[in-house]
């Protein structure tokens, strides 16, 4: 007889699904089906099961192949690799649990690093934005209940966070959205006519590039002045009805994602999306919030922030926290070459990093902590493999909207395989010696 | 040989998720994100039958890809490889100071390359790291 653990969290998207149901095996090793989860989500879960799996931390060869390691000769690697660098880069940390985060920081403090978290190729810009303007937001569970009003600009849901707009913001019948989607009017901005912009009422499809002129056209058309004929390939007609729509609702909300922050103006968008946000609130209610993409990107931003002041990019080479992107994030780092180390936990920067970043970590002494081959852990010297969170073992992680949930633990890890908070601990432990520090 | 230009973007789909979760080494990744999606308009003009292999360049590198037709069009002018190795190995490094890529909006050329060969992700990265590719 197989059992069913119940309200599992999904450990994929910032959606952070909390309803997911695992059918486990009679002797809880196994992992059988996994339901009400997205299929990104059941994949995850799936695939810790792969029979092909590393389970023992890999040595890169001088000819290039990887020789198994004991994690002992790993902890020593790492800690050597970390304490003998003069500014090593400690990137990562969104695929991970709140309490892995904080004794990373711990290590990093004592060695002098930087940590940098994936916002940093995510939504770093609306980091930025948020501390230059402010941010009027609210948790998924009032749009529920209350939004019927959605605006999607730049973000393909559908895709990226498959369960959003089932669990939180179109379908669901809400306290004051009794009737679900049909109390509620979406709106997607995008440039390709998406998957989530061919459900919507109104789809702006805008030229690439242009999210900051249509942004400043909406403040201009709510305040009924007027606009040029066409704005970003918009016409006006369609900007105006835009406008009266946001405006006539009693709860909106825009949700936005790496359309406006991966664009040319970067920051810049995400000022001017949430000044509209502000200048609708003297119409209506309405709120701002990042589509985050990791299912723990939001935890390691909170967890840097309360213990350095700041969400990412944080230098700590000096003794003291320090902060300025474009200097102390790990893109301009690595292709400056100011780094002389890199330690990778809980991301894939191989894949995700534009080349020119990723040839960086091959040249330096760099160790890759990941649960899956990727990329990464194939240009690194050193690959140790950990448990997966929110599978194999718990912890706290943050929603998109800045609610902390904890994850639970299904099935147990392989044999002998540390998690990452075990890891770090031992790491965190030998630098201390190395350093003679406590 | 034709040559078309296109303004590339890139960004998450569905199958790159899936793929991606079962395994960034495995084929299936390779499928799902060394692809190029292009409007039928820009397919015309470049000459090329769908699934063809097409080598994507830009200022900042060059990478071959197999040419889908865009499920999420129409979109003329404007090309979408998912996020993975293949779209960072043309993608715009330029942070312009906000630590950030400039992931959307990199100008590309796009010309025929049906002999030669799509790499994997790990071989893709590798051998770029090696500078022999």
């Amino acid at each position: 007889m197989t059992k069913v653990v119940p309200d599992v969290i999904c450990p994929f998207c910032g959606t952070l699904c909390d309803d997911i149901e695992v059918e486990v095996s009679d002797d809880g090793k196994t992992i059988v089906d996994v339901y009400n989860a997205c299929a990104i989500g059941a994949q995850k879960f799936m695939h810790a099961q792969a029979s092909d799996r590393v389970t023992r931390p890999r040595m890169q060869q001088p000819d290039g192949s990887y020789k198994e390691v004991s994690y002992d000769e790993a902890v020593e690697y790492t800690a050597q690799m970390l304490v003998n660098a003069k500014k090593p880069l400690m990137y990562g940390w969104s695929s991970t649990n709140c309490e892995a985060q904080s004794v990373g920081h711990e290590i990093a403090e004592k060695v002098g690093a930087i940590v940098d978290n994936t916002a940093t190729v995510c939504h770093g810009s609306t980091l930025i934005a948020v501390q230059d303007v402010g941010i009027p937001s609210c948790t998924l569970g009032e749009i529920k209940n209350r939004a019927d009003r959605i605006i999607y600009w730049g973000c393909n849901p559908t895709h990226a966070h498959p369960r959003h707009q089932s669990r939180y913001s179109i379908y669901p019948r809400g306290f004051f959205t009794n009737k679900g989607h049909k109390n509620r009017k979406m709106i997607v901005v995008d440039p390709r006519n998406t998957d989530t912009a061919k459900m919507a009422d109104i789809h702006y499809q805008i030229e690439q590039g242009r999210d900051f002129e249509l942004l400043s056209a909406f403040r201009v058309a709510l305040r009924n002045e007027v606009l040029p004929d066409f704005v970003a390939g918009i016409p006006k007609e369609k900007i105006y009805e835009g406008a009266e729509l946001m405006k006539s609702g009693r709860f909106g909300v825009i949700f936005f994602g790496m359309g406006v922050t991966q664009s040319l103006s970067k920051n810049h968008n995400i000022d001017n999306a949430i000044m509209l946000t502000k200048d609708l609130n003297e119409f209506t209610k309405f709120s701002i919030m990042a589509m985050r993409g990791h299912y723990n990107v939001t935890g390691s931003g909170q967890v840097l922030g309360w213990q350095f002041g700041f969400p990412f990019c944080v230098d700590l080479t000096r003794g003291f926290a320090r902060y300025n992107p474009g200097e102390t994030s790990s893109n301009d780092l690595l292709r400056r070459g100011e780094v002389d180390a890199i330690f990778v936990l809980g991301s894939d920067p191989g894949a995700h990093f534009p080349i020119s970043s990723v040839r960086k970590i091959a040249e330096l002494p760099s160790v890759a902590v990941d649960p899956h081959i990727t990329p990464t852990t194939e240009v690194s010297k050193l690959h140790v493999p950990v448990a997966f969170v929110g599978v194999e073992v718990g912890g706290s992680c943050y929603r998109m909207d800045n609610v902390p949930i904890d994850a639970r633990k299904v099935v147990d890890p392989p044999e002998g395989m540390l998690t990452d908070e075990e890891f770090l601990t031992r790491v965190n432990t030998r630098v201390s010696e190395l350093k003679g520090v406590n | 040989m034709t040559k078309i230009a296109l303004n590339l973007i890139s960004g998450r789909t569905i199958h790159q998720g899936v793929a991606m979760e079962a395994g960034k080494e495995k084929d299936a990744y390779t499928k799902a994100c060394g692809i190029i999606e292009m409007d039928p308009s820009d397919l015309k003009k470049l000459g090329a039958w769908r699934s063809t292999n097409v080598r994507v360049t830009s200022p900042y590198g060059s990478v071959v890809v197999k040419a889908v037709e865009a499920t999420q069009g129409p979109h003329p002018g404007l090309a979408y490889i998912p996020m993975g190795p293949w779209a960072n190995s043309v993608t715009d490094p330029n942070t312009y100071s906000t630590g950030m890529p400039t992931f959307k909006g990199v100008p590309i050329e796009v010309e025929i390359a049906m002999n030669e060969k799509i790499l994997s992700s790990v071989e893709l990265v590798q051998k770029k790291c090696r500078g022999e590719v």
